[in-house]
């Protein structure tokens, strides 16, 4: 029996992509304002258990083919490799650095290599939050 | 403030602490969320509390909360996130295979 | 770096690719041709710097380890030094050699013996050429475990197994007592260089805890030499395949504890104490073992008991040459400073007769397939070479001209002399005894030399008793004895081109107010009139032969001696009584029950966290500074309040669930009440993927049953809780009352300028601590790998059932 679920499913489709466009402006605004990568990969997570809840696993994986594993191994190697980038200019491991740019379009901008670290946390996040949640449904 | 929140912490570790104690591993699972709710809380309180504004230099306050246990708290939450799951998985696992949730059934055996 | 310390590394070097050697090259090509390079190479590197050591120069090489603390890895080379690096390598090199023949390439796993040797070899370097004491200490325990791995090497055995575990028991507990020792030391001396140690002499001597200091370094030379009563783990120790005898206790490992004693003599010598119990002990494990020598059945514990007994001798010529350091520097003080150096060249002497010994005896056990004395006999028509050079090792060792040995041998007569012709600390009436228990225990040695010559080559040849037809070994066998051999005779002509370019500046390391001498004026002679060093010597020889006639008659007195009363006898029996004791202990509290063991631990935090706040009276309530509370901030509380209670009470797991997410959410309504924006959101969106979680778990789990428990059960419970809660709350409120300093925020609250972010906490995630978040996030991916682990591979044991 299926079940009518077509208010889940319009709804849902509506706030996906909410949840996924505030987690962006979350993660982006993370540098300044609150938010960052813990928060900004855990609701992306959210908006993605929110998916997988609405529909069934196999629709989601057909349309999102990603390993979630990878993911999150992934966003450990971005944050060690980011931080061992400063060991190439003799700097400690870790050391961040940042600069003021004139981009085209934005203006002068800030540009951090803390963000790029911060990008391998929210996927490291990402990664590990839908690969636990996906492994406890997928087991029956 | 800090004291009413002092035995809020209390309360919350003594419930947590009791729950961890019983033999069914759902309400142990229980126990360990409550306690790291009181862990969290009490490192805000020992940091001071309302002591200024939040840590964000862009508003217009001049004084700001304590962000050392604000940084410590985040990065607790999300282990500790880890950790439930784990937990989670785990009972779950041995639930399955063993049929039983019930600790003193799940002890070791008399040989060992 | 410089070459030196590389030098130390190489063994550990070439340690890392004897596994990949040993895979390719298998089968085709032996092992130990790779690795006889790594000894080679070093001992040829020390040998050049003899011409510089013998000058008396010295050399001090740092390398930065851990600067801050003060531990860094100083190379130093003096006379000492060298001769023991000289031994290890030198020694080390022939061993390589002859274990090529020794041990087979197709049936040994050879990559182990190798690895395990080199890391040895290479501890041992270490050990002798560092200054500073900590990591002295951490090569000398490297040098117990590499060593406890070689003797279980045949793991198989029985034997192996428990000889291994006795020395390692033995030499950890003498290397634990060692470092509690050293770091008296460094307290005492503010140092942690040996070398600057020696300038601090009197404000050590002075201290009250000079004397624990001494004795606990003192028990981790004397495990680590087998000196009475820590001997025990020697013989058994034999169960090593034989090239790894013939290295660990004729040049190395035994000779630790020497080195570890001639050492630190500038620091301890010249008091009474250190002499008094250094000698002592030397000349009763001297006795010990030639006298349990005589007894053994076995080639190699008879040779094991007469390394227990050279090394007594060499440690009790060291203990009677450190009141030396008491006369200062003058006639009186030179005559005990002949028996450092008689020391000195005993230690080289033994290194090399014994070595060669070793050797022989393993040669026999391969080709005869025994080393039983009793089956043993005739060999000398069958294999000559190794009959010449047995003679020529244990002729040595029983101190016979034209041999090494004897010089040395007599020097020790001369050694135990002085301290009966002009005693110290006194001791007029027991001075005698020295020369007595000396000329004694040589008589026996001289007895059991006889046996391992006589008994094993002469008699009647009994092939019927033998696993093997006996014949001569391959001749690679035979080269390293054979060098050695030509050692023990080379050294009886020419002493002293030995004694001026090696034992002269060891000694001023050992005593160092010959430093501005270069030594001590000595010319070591064979012959020196008809002195009572000789007059022993020849007693030695008469007394000993008679005794070896006699040997039948005499030796079942051996019988007499009650085997509960041995050391091995109190060895075992302690050993099973702390094992039996142990268990009681355990099965006392170790129920199986995790609850209990959580007991505990509560229980223990109560106590801890109690008791050290009682202690600092640090316990107090003060409300004045407390931030005010709103009526909406109270509602907030007893809404916590509320939902805990009814996780507590909840009979249905899903009220539970709700209750635990509702209560998250309420601490992220704290969250922004104290002003933590990246709390609360964190919170919210943690909170949420939890319930979603708990909920997919739960509908897999069982119901919430009524827990079925004892009323003590639950009282010790509620007790334990109540505690937890107290002293939560108290710690919590004394925290509020007492800030012992400023908050290191402020620090922080810079973070525009200093990482060009405007949000502080994430300013601290992301750049201030970026290290704690790396590992963090790693620690998140583990526990992600966990439980997809868990869910996914399905464990054998669920087949099983």
């Amino acid at each position: 029996m299926k079940p009518n679920d077509v208010i889940l499913h319009s709804v849902t489709k509506v706030a996906v992509f909410i949840i996924l466009t505030f987690s962006i402006y979350l993660f982006f605004g993370g540098h300044h304002n609150p938010g960052g990568g813990f928060i900004g990969g855990l609701s992306v997570a959210s908006g993605l258990v929110l998916l997988y809840l609405t529909f069934d696993i196999e629709t989601v994986r057909r349309n999102i083919p990603v390993d979630f594993k990878k993911v999150a191994a992934f966003g450990v190697l971005i944050a060690i490799f980011t931080g061992a980038s400063s060991l190439l200019f003799d700097k400690p491991f870790l050391n961040q650095a940042f600069g003021y740019f004139n981009l085209p379009i934005f203006g002068k901008t800030e540009l951090a290599t803390a963000v790029l670290f911060d990008v391998g946390v929210a996927l490291a996040v990402i990664g590990t939050a839908v690969t636990i949640i996906l492994s406890i449904s997928e087991d029956g | 403030m800090e004291t009413s929140m002092s035995i809020l912490i209390g309360v919350l570790f003594t419930i947590g602490t009791y729950l961890i104690l019983t033999k069914s591993l759902l309400r142990i699972i229980l126990g360990t969320s409550i306690i790291s709710h009181g862990v969290n809380l009490l490192i805000l309180t020992m940091g001071g509390l309302k002591t200024g504004g939040p840590p964000l230099l862009g508003q217009h306050d001049t004084t700001f909360t304590d962000s050392l246990p604000q940084a410590l708290i985040l990065t607790a939450i999300v282990i500790n996130f880890a950790v439930t799951a784990l937990f989670l998985v785990l009972s779950y696992r041995t639930y399955k295979t063993l049929g039983t949730d019930n600790m003193d059934k799940l002890r070791g055996m008399e040989d060992e | 770096m410089s070459w030196l310390h590389l030098m130390i590394f190489i063994p550990f070097i070439f340690a890392i690719f004897v596994p990949f050697v040993y895979k390719w090259f298998s089968g085709k090509v032996h092992t130990g041709w790779f690795v006889l390079a790594a000894p080679l190479a070093v001992f040829l590197y020390l040998l050049k710097y003899i011409p510089s050591i013998s000058k008396g120069e010295t050399l001090r090489l740092d390398l930065q380890w851990m600067p801050s603390l003060g531990i860094n890895y100083t190379a130093y080379i003096d006379g000492l030094s060298l001769i023991f690096g000289l031994l290890i390598t030198g020694v080390g090199a022939l061993v390589v050699l002859y274990s090529i023949y020794y041990m087979s390439k197709e049936r040994e796993a050879l990559h182990n013996f190798y690895v395990y040797m080199l890391l040895f070899m290479g501890a041992m370097l270490g050990l002798v050429i560092s200054d500073n004491i900590l990591v002295l200490y951490v090569f000398w325990e490297l040098t117990s475990i590499s060593s406890f791995l070689l003797i279980a090497y045949w793991y198989q055995r029985k034997n192996s197994r428990n000889g291994a575990q006795k020395s390692m028991l033995i030499t950890i507990f003498g290397g634990l007592a060692m470092l509690a020792g050293m770091i008296m030391l460094s307290m005492m001396a503010d140092t942690y260089s040996i070398r600057e140690m020696y300038g601090h002499v009197n404000r050590i001597t002075e201290h009250p805890l000079f004397l624990p200091a001494m004795i606990l370094i003192l028990l981790g030379a004397f495990t680590k030499s087998a000196q009475f009563p820590f001997s025990i783990w020697l013989p058994d120790a034999m169960e090593a395949p034989t090239p790894i005898s013939a290295y660990l206790h004729s040049a190395t490992m035994v000779k630790a504890g020497i080195y570890l004693v001639a050492r630190f003599t500038p620091v301890f010598g010249g008091t009474s104490e250190w002499f008094w119990i250094v000698s002592c002990i030397g000349l009763i494990t001297l006795m010990y073992g030639s006298v349990n020598a005589v007894n053994q059945k076995d080639l190699k514990g008879l040779l094991a008991y007469s390394t227990i007994s050279q090394l007594g001798l060499i440690m009790s010529l060291l203990g009677i040459g450190s009141a030396s350091l008491y006369f200062g520097y003058g006639d009186e003080s030179t005559v005990y400073a002949f028996a450092v150096l008689a020391a000195l060249f005993h230690l080289i002497n033994h290194s090399t007769f014994k070595g060669s010994l070793f050797m022989i005896v393993g040669i026999i056990d391969h080709e005869t397939g025994t080393r039983d004395i009793r089956k043993l006999g005739g060999l000398m028509s069958l294999m000559p070479i190794s009959f010449t050079l047995t003679i020529i090792g244990s002729f040595a060792m029983a101190g016979l001209p034209p041999f090494n040995g004897f010089l040395s041998k007599e020097m020790f007569f001369t050694g135990v002399l002085t301290v009966f012709e002009s005693p110290v600390f006194g001791m007029k009436s027991l001075s005698l005894l020295f020369p007595i228990i000396a000329w004694v225990a040589s008589v026996f040695t001289f007895i059991y030399c006889m046996i391992l010559v006589f008994k094993t080559f002469m008699g009647k040849h009994r092939p019927e008793r033998l696993d093997k037809e006996a014949h001569e070994a391959p001749i690679g066998m035979l080269i390293p004895p054979i060098i050695l051999s030509c050692l023990v005779i080379v050294i009886f002509f020419f002493p002293n081109i030995v004694s001026d370019h090696l034992l002269q500046p060891a000694l001023t390391a050992v005593l160092p107010q010959f430093a501005g001498t270069g030594g001590i004026e000595v010319k070591i002679t064979p012959w020196h009139g008809w002195s009572t060093e000789l007059f022993m010597t020849l007693g030695v020889i008469g007394f000993g032969v008679l005794m070896y006639r006699s040997l039948k008659k005499w030796s079942p007195l051996y019988g007499y001696f009650p085997q509960a009363l041995t050391l091995n006898g109190i060895y075992n029996h302690s050993l099973a009584g702390m094992e039996r004791i142990s268990l009681i202990l355990t099965k006392q509290y170790m129920t199986g029950f995790v609850r209990d063991y959580l007991v505990y631990i509560f229980t223990f935090m109560i106590f801890l966290l109690g008791w050290s706040l009682w202690l600092s009276n640090d316990i107090s309530f003060d409300l004045s500074n407390n931030a005010p509370i709103h009526l909406y901030e109270g509602g907030v509380i007893l809404a916590m309040l509320i939902a805990a209670l009814t996780v507590l009470f909840s009979k249905s797991r899903f009220t539970a669930i709700i209750a635990v997410g509702a209560l998250g959410y309420l601490v992220s309504l704290f969250f922004v009440i104290f002003r933590a924006p990246d709390l609360a959101l964190t919170q919210l969106v943690v909170e949420t993927v939890t319930a979603a979680l708990f909920l997919l778990c739960f509908y897999h789990l069982p119901e919430l049953r009524k827990e079925r428990s004892s009323i003590p059960f639950k009282l010790t419970n509620l007790l334990v809780s109540l505690g937890v809660g107290t002293v939560v709350t108290l710690i919590a409120l004394s925290a509020n009352n007492h800030r012992l300093f400023e908050s290191i925020s402020s620090y922080f609250e810079d973070s525009y300028t200093l990482a060009g972010a405007k949000n502080i906490v994430n300013a601290i995630l992301v750049d201030f601590r970026g290290l704690d978040t790396m590992l963090e996030i790693l620690v998140l991916c583990i526990a992600g790998l966990g439980v997809y682990t868990l869910i996914k591979l399905q464990l054998a044991g669920k087949e099983k059932k």
